[in-house]
């Protein structure tokens, strides 16, 4: 039997679990390995080469090349273990959250000082 | 014997902790968040514990994909803040308290909640964060602190009924050790955010207050809540909310609410912020 995943639903939303896990896994272990400082430099010098090192699908080093922070999600990835990626090139969690919105950081940031974005019309995919 | 005598409540946001090293609080910005504290650094300087356990999330730092235990205690007589990615915080190592953290995983594995236990760990800004809000920038933290990891990264955390009555066992671990301690227990995390995706931003001032308004009186109906209202109401990160319970599991059935503090934002955050204290020991 399946997985109850009453989750699915959210619109905009991965919930990272035991599959996403399984399936992020090797991608996120490469993001952990981005906290020493000389695998950030050697990842700096030459990302392609250094993914190569990891047992990672190709659609996952590209979407780390490309920096696709909502694909790599779709792929497995959690934002915590992907925030080593954008922390490497100088992100805070506020410039990455409104990339992965489609917002500018400005605009972003003026949504949060507003009091953030509302659950309605977000709880469900549809809903309006 | 050791008391507990309250529970401190708040978010753990990053930003925070960047805004005080960098001498930011001041700014616009982080004023208003900051002012919510002050109260709260007099109340514990007031009401000094010896001991804080500290219920809180490793964000991919000291736990890896390697190995995700649900409930951890730290029994370390010491741990380092981590290096996140960007160089360690520069603040004080966090002294621990192993005798009282080896009683409690002794005492809360048989009564039947199945603490993986922690020798060796570098806390991250989950557990620094809230002793920066709490006591500021301290050449050395005033007390000793207990680190209670909760896996909250991959799904499924724990349910907050599970987390509540891990609570409540923890209460009857310290009630039982010999040492004349006075114990706070902290429940960090939350409120209401979501920091990936395309719903990234989530805010529900509703749902955060109204867990506020039940956390002091309605502690066994908050346990009731189950995983997707927390992650559809409070966003996929706001289900961090579970570890609040542990704390409110610890403390006394009747408390006095004595500070309630919520602002909007601290980056992509609710911060919510309460302080329940034992009737039973005041």
């Amino acid at each position: 039997m399946a997985l109850h995943k009453p989750y699915l639903d959210i619109p905009g939303t991965t919930i990272f679990d035991a599959d996403q896990s399984r399936m992020g896994y090797h991608l996120n272990q490469f993001c952990m390995s981005l906290m020493k400082a000389p695998n950030r430099e050697r990842f700096k010098a030459n990302e392609r080469a250094y993914l190569d090192e990891w047992p990672m699908t190709e659609a996952q080093k590209q979407g780390v090349l490309a920096r696709d922070y909502n694909g790599l999600i779709s792929l497995g990835g959690n934002v915590y273990f992907l925030a080593k990626i954008f922390s490497t090139d100088g992100w805070s969690f506020e410039l990455a959250a409104s990339r992965m919105t489609g917002m500018s950081q400005a605009d972003y940031r003026a949504m949060m000082i507003a009091g953030g974005r509302s659950p309605d019309g977000n709880r469900t995919i549809g809903e309006q | 014997m050791a008391r507990v005598t309250a529970g401190v409540f708040t978010s753990h946001v990053p930003a925070i902790g960047a805004a005080m090293d960098l001498g930011r609080t001041q700014e616009p910005y982080w004023q208003p968040l900051f002012s919510g504290y002050e109260f709260s650094r007099r109340w514990v300087a007031a009401n000094r514990p010896d001991v804080v356990v500290l219920v809180f999330n490793d964000h991919a730092t000291a736990f890896s994909l390697d190995m995700i235990p649900t409930f951890a205690i730290g029994c370390a007589e010491r741990f380092e803040p981590a290096d996140e990615g960007w160089g360690p915080r520069k603040v004080p190592t966090v002294y621990g308290h192993p005798e009282l953290a080896a009683h409690i995983a002794q005492s809360v594995i048989l009564d039947e909640f199945d603490l993986t236990i922690i020798n060796k760990m570098d806390v991250d800004h989950g557990l620094t964060v809230p002793m920066s809000l709490m006591f500021g920038q301290p050449e050395a933290w005033p007390c000793k602190v207990i680190p209670l990891a909760v896996n909250v990264v991959q799904y499924p955390p724990p349910t907050g009924h599970r987390c509540w009555r891990l609570g409540q066992a923890i209460r009857r671990a310290i009630d039982s050790f010999d040492g004349d301690l006075n114990v706070q227990v902290w429940g960090t995390g939350g409120m209401s955010h979501q920091l990936q995706g395309p719903r990234a931003g989530l805010i529900n001032k509703e749902f955060d207050n109204r867990f506020l308004d039940r956390l002091p009186g309605d502690a066994a109906g908050l346990a009731q809540i189950p995983h997707i209202d927390y992650v559809r109401e409070a966003g996929s990160e706001g289900i961090e909310l579970v570890m609040w319970l542990i704390a409110r599991g610890a403390l006394d059935e009747s408390v006095r609410e004595t500070h309630r503090f919520y602002h909007v934002p601290a980056s992509n955050t609710a911060v919510g912020h309460m302080i329940l204290e034992n009737r039973s020991q005041s």
